[in-house]
């Protein structure tokens, strides 16, 4: 307080008296910050390097300061591995998949001979604020490899049928089928704000030059979209790395680890077998992954601008 | 920037806040109250039924509220640990068995001792030793049995007389040409036994039946590649090996009754939950095709081993109405409870008496489990056993699809066990805890309690 003060010396005591009742303002703010975010943050960063476990419950003193073991011990883990492969595969196939879906639909409701425009967007983004629970205990009967719509679908189609939750190479799929059609929603909402606001003299003039829709699309639609497409990549990305929910509820990780997330694998460590050291060694790389992802994203958005 | 609505707003917020104080002083005021309820966690379908065993506890203890919480058993455990760092935890729970060791460790059970010998039928004489023994950790009672249950196998009673056996061998070398006859009966097209290759029960029942201990130095390495388990791995393995067991995992069987009425496998390896499974869900024509026998045994003239499974009463240490809470414990426990909570929700009785229960006296199917829990052993205590568990199943797979050999993985599978007991052994050494006692097999034990089994069950 003693510095702050010397150095609001010089100005006039009516900036100081405004700094102080800025800081008043704030200061309820930070206190939350501090308590709820900064603090489990650095404390987590810290219990990487240590071995936090079941003893440690029993006494502190049993923890030890242990480095970079639980990184090293991750890196050996094989599960590890599926759950970074199952993670990647979600975020590589789900991500495009309803940033394309939700393209698609914004299009669609933002046609203007598209009718019942409000009833559709509501009817599309119902999903996104359902609650997940329920939500996967219906998508566990469309899935249901005897009695599910799906599959009585694919044998009208005389398609062979699948075990979509129980066979270890479908699984992962039938989660990005329900991850997709959950969060399109919000991205379609975020798409049509960003097509009402490309100015439709653009279109006209495009028109006139005797450009086509797939060309008025391309070189009109795409690059005034660009800022919505960064937004809803980022946005999409960072949940879809930290998916935990949708195979918590509907596969526990299962069939043979094939749906088992970053997030999943993370939560099972901590809370099952109560390795929180070796947990928020996994919450640390999750970070750096999404950090890593994120910047590539931003990177290749500011490449392709210039 | 002072109008009046946002004085009023502030003076609001003031006394909401106020309010949410007064309230939060209040409950933590209200902790230790007379008035407060003894607070039991059950899990699964058992926190439903105990229910309707209390009206007669409330009516016999007249100043004590009981309050029963329901909570899903795939969530149980990691409740369990939030809440006792979150120091939230109940007065009393059943747990699993398996999880005592856990518990104990970190420091939340309550010895019993004291109150299960003043009790006088809490002492162990009317129990199974096996499961009796899994509540006991440095000598000292943890935790009362509740309900107990083990594996024992459930046979198509046809499809072995087609076979040419009127009952299941007793002995591995027997069972093993039994199956090999199912096979064979079937033209290859079918299987003689189920055993899910994500569950580590098989593979454990059958080490424990060599006598292994799973681990050794005092539960602080892993002890799969001596003889005595080897011997059960390569058997277990053999079996999928020589088609007498199809390679599925649980999610790849779809519906198991389904299958095994069409008679897909002729035994399955499982618990006394499926007799009432089996029931339901047998066809008429199978009513009576299908059986329960006690798992035959390595060798002639020694009894097979199982599991001590079973679910036990605990008390948690940082209960406050532990007096109260230890009422409800023992009322649970008394045999003619016990006997009821069977008929309710069929679980088996912990206490030997109970058993007497015509309910459970004249039915076939039973006997084969009152037989078996005379020969349980428990699995190693130490808090670390169900990773240890998960990660068995997960090594034996390869060598069950033949891609290593058996003594490969099981070199690799204690590499991977001594890897997760490096904390235990570092605690060992600072002899933060006590080493864990090996399970000795005493084969002259089990011989006897088989003859009392046998003499003992109404036939």
């Amino acid at each position: 307080m003693r510095a702050r003060g010397a150095a609001a010396a010089g100005r006039p005591s009516w900036r100081r008296a405004e700094a102080r009742a800025a800081l008043m303002f704030l200061a309820p703010g930070l206190f939350i910050v501090g308590v709820f975010f900064l603090i489990p943050v650095a404390s987590a960063f810290l219990l990487a390097f240590t071995d936090f476990d079941i003893y440690a419950l029993a006494d502190p003193r049993n923890v030890r300061i242990v480095g970079l073991t639980n990184f090293a011990g991750l890196l050996r883990n094989p599960v590890f591995w599926t759950a970074l492969r199952n993670t990647l595969f979600f975020v590589l196939l789900g991500g495009p998949l309803t940033v394309t879906v939700s393209l698609a639909a914004a299009l669609l409701l933002d046609a203007k001979t598209a009718r019942f425009k409000s009833f559709f967007r509501t009817v599309y983004f119902a999903p996104f604020v359902t609650t997940l629970v329920a939500v996967a205990t219906v998508f566990r009967f469309l899935y249901h490899p005897r009695f599910g719509l799906l599959n009585q679908f694919l044998r009208v189609l005389h398609i062979p049928t699948v075990d979509w939750l129980g066979d270890p190479r479908w699984a992962m799929p039938a989660i990005v089928i329900l991850a997709v059609w959950k969060n399109f929603g919000y991205n379609m909402i975020v798409f049509i704000a960003g097509l009402q606001n490309v100015p439709e003299s653009l279109y006209e003039a495009a028109r006139l030059d005797g450009a086509g829709p797939w060309r008025r699309f391309r070189h009109i639609t795409v690059p005034m979209l660009a800022p919505t497409f960064l937004f809803v990549g980022v946005i999409t990305m960072i949940g879809y790395f930290q998916l935990f929910a949708e195979p918590y509820v509907m596969t526990r990780g299962g069939p043979l680890n094939a749906t088992l997330s970053m997030a999943l694998f993370m939560y099972q460590q901590g809370f099952r077998w109560w390795n929180m050291g070796y947990s928020a060694a996994i919450a640390f790389f999750l970070f750096l992954l999404i950090l890593a992802a994120t910047l590539l994203q931003l990177w290749l958005q500011r490449t392709r601008r210039a | 920037m002072k109008s009046p609505a946002a004085a009023a707003a502030v003076r609001a917020a003031g006394l909401a806040g106020g309010a949410l104080l007064l309230a939060f002083s209040a409950a933590c005021r209200r902790t230790g109250a007379p008035a407060e309820p003894v607070r039991m966690w059950a899990f699964g379908r058992e926190g439903e039924v105990v229910q309707q065993l209390l009206p007669e506890f409330t009516r016999r203890n007249p100043g004590v509220v009981v309050e029963v919480q329901q909570i899903p058993w795939t969530a149980a455990h990691e409740k369990l640990l939030t809440a006792f760092v979150g120091n939230a935890m109940p007065d009393l729970a059943p747990i699993g068995n398996t999880w005592v060791p856990e518990f104990q460790a970190i420091g939340a059970l309550e010895a019993l001792d004291r109150q299960a010998s003043a009790s006088g039928f809490l002492t162990g004489a009317d129990d199974f030793s096996g499961v009796w023994d899994t509540n006991v950790l440095d000598g000292k009672l943890w935790g009362v049995p509740w309900y107990v249950d083990t594996r024992v196998v459930f046979y198509r009673r046809d499809l072995l007389a087609a076979a040419g056996y009127t009952r299941l061998p007793a002995t591995w070398a027997e069972w093993r040409s039994a199956m090999e006859r199912i096979r064979a009966n079937s033209g290859g097209k079918k299987y003689a036994i189920l055993l899910p290759t994500d569950e580590w029960a098989q593979p454990v029942i059958f080490g424990l039946g060599r006598g292994a201990t799973l681990l050794k130095d005092g539960g602080g390495r892993g002890a799969f590649s001596e003889p005595s388990f080897r011997g059960a791995a390569e058997f277990y393995v053999s079996l999928f090996r020589d088609s007498l067991s199809p390679v599925l995992s649980w999610s790849e069987i779809g519906n198991v009754y389904q299958e095994f009425a069409r008679g897909t496998f002729a035994m399955w390896i499982t618990g006394p939950w499926n007799i009432g499974e089996f029931r339901r869900k047998m066809p008429a024509e199978l009513r009576n095709s299908w059986g329960t026998a006690p798992m035959p045994a390595p060798e002639a003239g020694t009894p097979g081993v199982s599991l001590a499974g079973g679910s036990s009463l605990v008390l948690f240490r940082s209960s406050l109405r532990k007096d109260d809470a230890w009422k409800l414990i023992r009322y649970l426990s008394e045999p003619a409870q016990q006997a009821l909570f069977y008929r309710l929700v069929g679980d088996l009785p912990a206490r030997k008496s109970a058993w007497n229960d015509p309910a459970l006296a004249n039915d076939a199917a039973v006997a084969a489990f009152r037989t078996q829990l005379e020969r349980v052993r428990s699995t190693p205590k130490v808090p670390e056993w169900e990773q240890i568990a998960t990660r068995l199943f997960e090594r034996l797979e390869p060598a069950i699809r033949g891609r290593v050999s058996v003594a490969e993985t099981l070199a690799a599978l204690d590499a991977d066990v001594d890897a997760i007991l490096t904390k235990r052994r570092w605690m060992i050494s600072r002899e933060r805890v006590r080493p864990a006692q090996a399970a000795v097999s005493r084969p002259g034990d089990l011989a006897a309690g088989l003859r009392l089994a046998t003499g003992d069950v109404a036939r």
